[in-house]
This record gives C-alpha cells, structure tokens and sequence, in this order.
C-alpha cells in the first residue's frame, strides 16, 4: 500500500481542537467534519488539499481531546498519511482503529519542507521525498497493532477473531 | 518482576501474574464511559459492525453533558442518538438532562467508579478517576465501541513518573495550582504514553477533589493516567457511595520509574497557564498587567463542591468588576442544589455573576460564553488552546477557582491573597 502527494507541514502539538474545532462536533459525519478541517490555524488546508496528501507534523501530534472526530476529519479530506516525530497516545490509537495510516519518523519531520511531493510505502515504512530525492525509514509498527491495520480497522480485528474462534 | 500501582492494576485486569512496561495485554474492562460528543460515534461504528448486544448493561455509562441541555438541531439528534441506544440496550448508568451532571465529577460522585477498576472513556478527561485509585485512561469512540461489545481494551503497559509530594498546601492553592505546577515543569507531553503516579507523605492532606482536580489534568501532560494511592481519605469518600467494593493496590517498594519529581506543596504558588498551551505556567502574581474581558468556573477539572465554597468566600458581599462576564457551572445537579441550599447561588448573583446547569459548554467552545475575537478570559477549565473558548485570536488563561473568582472582582488576572 502507498501514497503520494503534496506535502502540508505544521509545527509541534497540533491538538484535536485546531485540527477539529468543537463548535463542529454537532455533527458525526465524516463530510461535514472535512469542511472544517485545520481551519483555526490553516484557513488554506481544506481548500488545497487533494487525495493522497501527506500531513507532516512535529512532536505531539493530535494531542488534547479524545474526539475521534480528528483523525475522520483528516481521513474524510483525503490526506493519505501523516507523518510526526510523535503522536500524542488517544490520537495514535484512534488513527489505527479507524485506519487511518501514521507514521513517527524524526528526521523526516524535520527534514520534509510544505510542498514537497512525497511517496509512503506503507509495507516497507520507507518515506520518500521526490523533490528532494532523499529517502527515511519510519519505525514499522508492532505486530498486533499490523494486525489490527490489516483487518481493516478495530472492530474488524474483533469481528474476525470472533470468527476464527467459532470455527 | 516489581510494579508500579498501575501496572498492577492492569496485570490483575489481564489475568496475569505480572506485567512489564511495553507488553500489549488485553484487560477486562470495570467501566465503559461515553458522553454526548463521542458515544454517537461509537453507537454507529457499533451497529455498523452488527454487535446485538452490549457486554454488561451495569458497566457502561453514558452522560449527556457536553452541549445540554441541547444548544441546536444538530446537537439534540446526537443526545437522541444516545437516548435511544441507552434505551433500547436498557443501560443502567444513562445520564441524561435532570440527573446528568458533567461525567467526571459525576461518576466518582455517584459511587460509579471505585478504586482497584480498569476503566476507559471516549473522552480524554477519563483519566480523572486514578484519584479514588483506579487505573482510568482517554480513548477514542471505536475503543468506547469494542469495550461497550466485549468489555476488553488493549493496551501497551506504561511506564511511568514518580511524583513526590511533600508538605502542605497553602490557603490561596489547590490542586489546581499542582497540577499547572508539574506540567509547568514537564511540558504538554512530558509524560507521554506514561503514567503519572503520586506518593509521598504530602498526599494525606490533599481532599479528594484536590486529587480529582490533579488527575484529571494528566492527560495535560501527554500521560495515559494519573493515579493516587488508596488512603483514609479514599476510602472515607468512597464509603456510603461506591457502588461495588474497592479493591486496593499499591506500588511495589521498588518499582521501577523513569523518573521522580519532587514538588513540596508548600511551595506552590497560585499559577495560571497562558496561551496557547497549558505547559506555559507564570505565577498568578506576574500577570497582573492581564485584563479580562470574562471568567469561567466550572468543568470536569474544576466543579466540584470544594470549587464553589473556595469562590463563594471569594464573592461573597463583594461585586464583580463592571464589564466583566462571570460565568459559574456547578458540575453535577447534586452540587447544584448544594449550592442553592447553602445560598451560594444568591451571593453569586448578587456578586453579578450568572449560574448555569451543569454543562461543559464553554470549556471546549460549545456555547454558554463563546468569546469574540480578541478577548481574554480566565477559566478553571483545563486547555487553552487556539480557539479552545471561541474565535481563534481570543484567549484562555487557567488557572484555580480561587484565582479567577479574585480577578472576577479587579478585572484583571489577580493572586487571591487572603
């Protein structure tokens, strides 16, 4: 699996509230949620981004509230991945239960600029920035939690081994 | 192998003799919590993914708080989302408007949660209940919808940070000012992925909602829990009120930690975070130059009864400054009439402030005190994000009950010196 596309940077602690304000979370849908996405601190985001985007992000990314509605927001824009040096803990898990792909990966953080075209290989965890040509390697995630990506999300995971239990 | 209280607690949950941080394990699950934001979320992925039944009608709750008593269209369809699922699957522990209050001064208030239980909430403040001894952690709403259906969690064992209290807090602290304090110190993820847990002989003397309070700002430093030791305290206050036994751990003598951190509680200072992060703590007293425009107090964070008594001194016979909108939200509807019986809620508006049902409401922007563009506002809520309160160039200074109802009186951020 892969993506590519233009890259969008932000600094550190970008929190659930900038990325999804609460005078939205009236709503659980996907769609409306995107209208909104990143519009306290990046009024252009929505209006550019396109699918298969890549979010590239400093420490703590998606930290403060637990709202799920965050990481739906950023996947219903079409962002294919994002990459930070670390994701605050609720963000990390709700992007895996909802696949949304992430990666942590420092001196791709640091080193990919806004507008940088950039290509994930999500098996291989190799992130590479076509403009420039250089390559990084992400941390690959642990096994249960490949698993978990695989099925296509949490409640696929449980649903499956519920399956596999009753044959 | 010795554990950290947390990790025993986790191990016992897993069915395992012992634990070690960084192990995924799969623990049962005491309380599964959702409130009206998150849990339509979890509702929808839960019927999507065709589960008929929840694992225990007991041990799932669902309060209705963030924006009721509803504040438009949209927002009553999703409390009605909540209403019919509690409904239809016969939930026991469903809070709605008239018994609901804000959840995490309600659960422990109710006798909901009790110390020794694994909890998680679709909603980051969960982590508020490690004060009465429990292990209690944020998700996010396809968690909230797994645990509601097999009432397990995954999780990857934390490690964790010591933290040492000593002495004895001064009248014009709290727990607030602790905590704002130790996050002041560690910054907004200098407790990631870990626990945060408290010991040292300075824990007795500080009231449960002091510990509540400190709690529940953990997740304010990146940590999956803040947990407090089970004591007399604890104990006095889950007595008469705890719906199942507690069951109490405690820290192995030498459990390992990645670091400790000492704050005599002496020496803290009343202390407000400024914008836009609440790692950007100044005592109170440097501030002073800071003119207000409003003043929230209320939310999970700072509610509660002893909140209240700590703003009425404040107010009491006193008038707030002209211009100044002072908002005060009793967090439960137990603190509520607590407040109207003891003439609290006359003095308050005879102060000029206005007194609201319980509600989270303006501590995430919901509504009841949106703020302009430019304004300021101090609030005993818990973040100060851009935009957290309203338009994205207005801002939140947190601080303590004690702190905003004294500068509610000059209009500037003032220390409340008795």
């Amino acid at each position: 699996m892969q993506t590519e596309g233009k890259v969008f940077k932000y600094s550190d602690n970008v929190d659930t509230d900038v990325i999804i304000p609460a005078r939205y979370l009236n709503t659980s849908n996907a769609k409306e949620l995107a209208e909104h996405c990143m519009e306290d601190i990046d009024g252009e985001f929505v209006r550019f981004v396109k699918k298969g985007d890549i979010i590239v992000a400093g420490q703590n990314f998606g930290c403060g509230s637990s709202r799920e509605h965050a990481p739906i927001a950023i996947m219903a824009c079409g962002v294919g991945c994002v990459i930070a040096k670390s994701f605050a803990r609720i963000f990390y898990r709700n992007a895996i239960n909802i696949g949304l792909p992430i990666l942590e990966c420092s001196e791709a953080a640091d080193e990919i600029c806004a507008g940088h075209l950039v290509n994930v290989n999500f098996d291989t965890g190799l992130i590479t920035d076509i403009t420039t040509g250089k390559t990084y390697s992400a941390q690959p995630f642990p096994k249960f939690i490949q698993s978990i990506i695989a099925s296509g999300g949490l409640l696929a995971a449980i649903k499956n081994e519920g399956e596999k239990k009753d044959e | 192998m010795p554990m950290t209280m947390t990790q025993k607690i986790l191990a016992a949950h897993a069915g395992l003799e012992s634990v070690v941080a960084g192990q995924l394990i799969e623990a049962k699950l005491d309380i599964v919590l959702g409130n009206d934001i998150t849990a339509p979320v979890a509702i929808k992925e839960f019927e999507k993914a065709c589960f008929d039944n929840v694992f225990d009608k007991d041990r799932i709750a669902i309060v209705l708080d963030h924006f009721v008593p509803n504040k438009d269209i949209k927002a009553a369809e999703q409390s009605k989302i909540c209403r019919n699922f509690a409904n239809s699957h016969c939930i026991s522990h469903f809070y709605d408007v008239g018994k609901m209050g804000i959840e995490h001064a309600l659960l422990p208030e109710q006798g909901v949660v009790t110390a020794g239980d694994c909890i998680i909430g679709a909603d980051s403040h969960t982590c508020t209940y490690g004060a009465v001894g429990a292990f209690s952690t944020g998700v996010g709403s396809t968690d909230m919808a797994a645990g509601m259906a097999t009432g397990k969690a995954w999780f990857k064992v934390p490690s964790a940070i010591k933290v040492e209290l000593t002495g004895k807090l001064k009248k014009n602290t709290s727990g607030k000012d602790v905590i704002l304090t130790l996050i002041g110190k560690i910054g907004v993820d200098g407790a990631l992925y870990k626990s945060l847990e408290f010991c040292g002989n300075g824990v007795a003397s500080l009231s449960m909602d002091d510990r509540l309070c400190i709690c529940n700002m953990a997740i304010e430093a990146g940590a999956k829990n803040g947990i407090f030791p089970v004591d007399g305290v604890t104990i006095a206050y889950l007595d008469n009120r705890a719906e199942r036994s507690p069951v109490i751990y405690s820290a192995d003598k030498d459990a390992k930690y990645e670091k400790t951190i000492c704050i005599d509680l002496s020496e803290v200072v009343p202390t407000v975070s400024c914008p836009h992060l609440p790692e950007n703590t100044r005592p109170a007293k440097e501030l002073s130059h800071i003119k207000i425009d409003q003043v929230v107090i209320g939310s999970c964070t700072n509610g509660r009864m002893e909140d209240m008594t700590a703003v009425y001194k404040i107010l009491k016979g006193n008038k707030i400054k002209d211009g100044i909108r002072c908002i005060i939200i009793p967090a439960t509807m137990q603190i509520m009439r607590e407040c109207v019986e003891k003439g609290y809620v006359t003095e308050f508006i005879n102060a000029g402030a206005v007194v609201s049902t319980p509600t989270c409401g303006p501590c995430l922007g919901g509504y009841m005190g949106i703020l302009a563009s430019g304004e300021k506002c101090i609030a005993t809520t818990n973040r100060n994000f851009v935009g957290r309160m309203g338009h994205p160039s207005s801002e939140v200074y947190l601080a303590s009950p004690q702190t905003a109802a004294a500068s509610a009186l000059t209009g500037y951020i003032t220390e409340y010196a008795e």
